[in-house]
C-alpha cells in the first residue's frame, strides 16, 4: 500500500471541500472495497478523507411518502430496517444476497454504489486494463469472460457492476443526492448514476471530482410482489452470474432489472410492457443487441430462465 | 532485514503474501521513485493516481479499547486494525488469512458488530471498542462458544477458529436482534435460529479443513443453551 495522509471530516460540505483541496484524495467510509484495492495498489490515493463521522446514518421518511437513506447507513442496517422489509422487499433481499455478514456490517449505502468492478483482469496488475490504466487495452476481451458483460459493453471494457443493491435501487427508481465543495447539492436519478464504459471505462459514475453522496432516496412504495433472485457459483458469498430484481403487480404489469450482465444495473423500461406476456418476451426486449463472448453466452439463456422463475414466484 | 531497495522491489509480492504488511509498516523506509513494472509501461495514469504521490510513511495517533483495555497508539496510517492488533498490541489470536476480506480469519467484534479486521484502518477506530478472541474468554474460563467448539471438535488445524468463534458469537446476536438473512423465508417475521440460517450467515468464514458440520453443531449447541 502507498503511504497516504488521513483526516476525519466533520460535515459533508467540509469533506467535499477537502477532496477538492487535495488532488488524489478519496473518501473512505466502510473501506471494504477501497482498502482491498489499495493493498493491490490499484487504488493509490495520496490522501484519505474519513467520512464516517458525518452522521449520515439514518433512514427517514420523506414528505412524499418515500424513504431517505443516509449515505452511511450500513448494508446490514438497511436490509433490517422494518420499513424497507415491509415496503421495499426487493431492496432488502438484494442487500442480503450480497457479500458476507462481516462485509455488510461495514459496507455503506453510498459505498455499495461506488464499488468497482470485480473483473479479474482489472484486479490483475500484470494485465492491460482500460479501467485501471486508460489506453492500455482490455485483456478481458478475448480472455476468459464467464463472469463478464453480455450487453452494453464496448471495445474498451466488458466489466460488470458487482452490486446487488444497485440493481434493486434501479428497479425502485432511487435518486442519489450529492454535495459539492461549494455546497451545491444535486439529485441524480439512479438510471443516470452509473455509466456504460464507452471509450472511458475508468469513469464509472456521474459524480464530479470531489462530489460526495449524502443520501439515496426511494419514491413512495410501489407495492406488488417484490423478488430478487441471484444465480451464482456458490449458494452464498459469491458475485452474481445473473440476478433479477422485479416488482410484479397483480395484473402482471411491473418492472424488472438485471444484475451481472452489464457495466451498470440493466433495465430497459420499454421491455416491461411485455411483462404480462411472460419471460421470453421481456428477455427479448431487455437483451436485444447483446454481444456475448464464447464463455458468457450462457448468460442470455440464464437471464431468461431466471426471469421466468422470478415471474412464477411473484405470481405464487 | 532487507535493504530499502530490496524492499521496494518485492513490495507487491510481499503484500500479496500473508504476513508482511506489519514488517513494512513497522520499518520506516524511503521508497525510491516509482519504477515501471510489468503492465505499467508508458500508459497515462488513471485519474485517481496523484501526480506526486506521498512516498514517506505518515504517522497518526489513535486511541481505542481492546478487550476492555484502552490503548493509545501512533501508527502508520496504512496499518489495518488487524495489523495493529497482531503486530503492535501482540494479540495474535486474530489471524491473517487472505488479507482481503474473503476468508474471515480476521473477524473481530467492533462496537458490537463482527467485521473483517483486515479491511479497516486502525486510525478509523478512534474511541472504538474492539473484542478479539482473547477478550471472549480465557483458558481457565472459556466463552460458551469456545467451549462448544472444543466439545464438538469444530476445527482441525485451528487457524480459522478465532474468526469462526468471534463471527458465531456476533452472528447469534444478529439473529436475536431480528436481522434477516438471505435464507429467511418471511422478511417481515423475526428470523429463527436454525441450521440453515447459521450456514448462510457464516458464509464469510472459510474453513479449508472442512470442519463446517462440527462448527454448525457447536453454534447450535450454544444457541439452544441461550434460548
Amino acid at each position: 500500500m502507498k503511504p497516504f495522509t488521513y483526516e476525519r471530516a466533520d460535515s459533508p460540505a467540509a469533506a467535499a471541500a477537502a477532496a477538492e483541496r487535495q488532488p488524489g484524495a478519496r473518501f473512505i467510509a466502510g473501506g471494504t472495497n477501497l482498502l482491498d484495492l489499495m493493498k493491490l495498489e490499484i487504488e493509490t490515493p495520496a490522501h484519505l478523507i474519513d467520512v464516517n463521522g458525518l452522521k449520515l446514518d439514518s433512514v427517514e421518511p420523506t414528505p412524499d411518502g418515500g424513504l431517505r437513506i443516509g449515505a452511511l447507513v450500513r448494508n446490514t442496517a438497511l436490509a433490517a430496517d422494518p420499513r424497507v422489509r415491509r415496503d421495499y422487499g426487493v431492496l432488502s433481499r438484494a442487500l442480503l444476497a450480497g457479500a458476507s455478514g462481516q462485509l455488510r456490517n461495514k459496507a455503506t449505502t453510498a459505498g455499495n454504489l461506488l464499488q468497482r468492478t470485480r473483473c479479474p483482469y482489472f484486479y490483475d496488475t500484470n494485465q492491460p486494463c482500460n479501467k485501471r490504466q486508460p489506453g492500455s487495452g482490455c485483456a478481458a476481451i478475448g480472455g476468459y469472460s464467464r463472469q463478464l458483460a453480455v450487453i452494453g459493453g464496448s471495445d474498451a471494457c466488458i466489466a460488470t457492476h458487482p452490486s446487488d443493491m444497485a440493481v434493486a435501487m434501479r428497479v425502485l427508481d432511487a435518486t442519489v443526492e450529492t454535495v459539492r465543495a461549494d455546497g451545491a447539492t444535486r439529485r441524480i436519478p439512479i438510471a443516470e448514476f452509473h455509466r456504460l464504459p464507452g471509450d472511458t471505462p475508468h469513469i464509472e459514475t456521474a459524480l464530479m471530482p470531489g462530489e460526495l453522496i449524502t443520501a439515496v432516496t426511494l419514491p413512495k412504495p410501489v407495492g406488488g410482489a417484490q423478488v430478487y433472485r441471484k444465480v451464482r457459483d456458490r449458494a452464498s458469498y459469491a458475485f452474481a452470474l445473473v440476478s433479477v430484481a422485479a416488482v410484479v403487480q397483480r395484473d402482471g404489469s411491473g418492472r424488472v432489472a438485471l444484475g451481472g450482465v452489464a457495466h451498470k444495473p440493466w433495465r430497459v423500461e420499454a421491455a416491461e410492457a411485455e411483462m404480462p406476456r411472460g419471460a421470453k418476451a421481456v428477455a427479448a426486449g431487455l437483451l436485444a443487441g447483446a454481444k456475448p463472448a464464447h464463455d458468457n453466452a450462457f448468460k442470455l439463456t440464464l437471464a431468461e430462465r431466471t426471469l421466468a422463475a422470478v415471474l412464477a414466484e411473484a405470481r405464487s | 532485514m532487507p535493504q530499502s531497495g530490496d524492499l521496494d522491489m518485492t513490495r507487491r509480492g510481499l503484500l500479496l503474501g500473508t504476513a508482511a504488511t506489519a514488517a513494512l509498516t513497522a520499518a520506516p523506509f524511503r521508497a525510491p521513485a516509482r519504477a515501471a513494472t510489468v503492465g505499467e509501461t508508458a500508459m497515462p495514469p488513471p485519474a485517481t493516481r496523484p501526480a506526486t504521490p506521498v512516498l514517506t510513511p505518515v504517522l497518526s495517533k489513535v486511541a481505542f479499547t481492546v478487550n476492555g483495555q484502552r490503548h493509545d497508539l501512533e501508527l502508520d496510517t496504512r496499518t489495518t486494525l488487524l495489523d495493529a492488533l497482531r503486530e503492535h498490541l501482540h494479540l495474535t489470536g486474530t489471524k491473517k488469512g487472505c488479507d482481503h476480506g474473503q476468508c474471515g480469519a480476521c473477524t473481530v467484534i467492533v462496537d458490537g458488530q463482527r467485521i473483517n479486521a483486515c479491511l479497516t484502518l486502525a486510525v478509523m477506530h478512534e474511541g472504538g471498542s474492539v473484542t478479539t478472541i482473547e477478550g471472549l474468554g480465557t483458558p481457565a474460563k472459556l466463552h460458551p462458544m469456545q467451549a462448544a467448539f472444543v466439545a464438538h471438535d469444530g476445527y482441525q488445524c485451528g487457524y480459522c477458529t478465532p474468526g469462526q468463534i468471534c463471527s458465531a458469537v456476533a452472528m447469534l446476536d444478529e439473529i436475536k436482534a431480528g436481522v434477516p438473512s438471505h435464507v429467511t423465508a418471511d422478511l417481515t417475521a423475526r428470523p429463527q435460529a436454525t441450521v440453515d440460517e447459521y450456514r448462510e450467515r457464516m458464509s464469510g468464514n472459510i474453513c479449508r479443513c472442512g470442519a463446517y458440520s462440527n462448527i454448525v453443531d457447536a453454534i447450535s449447541d450454544v444457541a439452544r443453551r441461550e434460548a
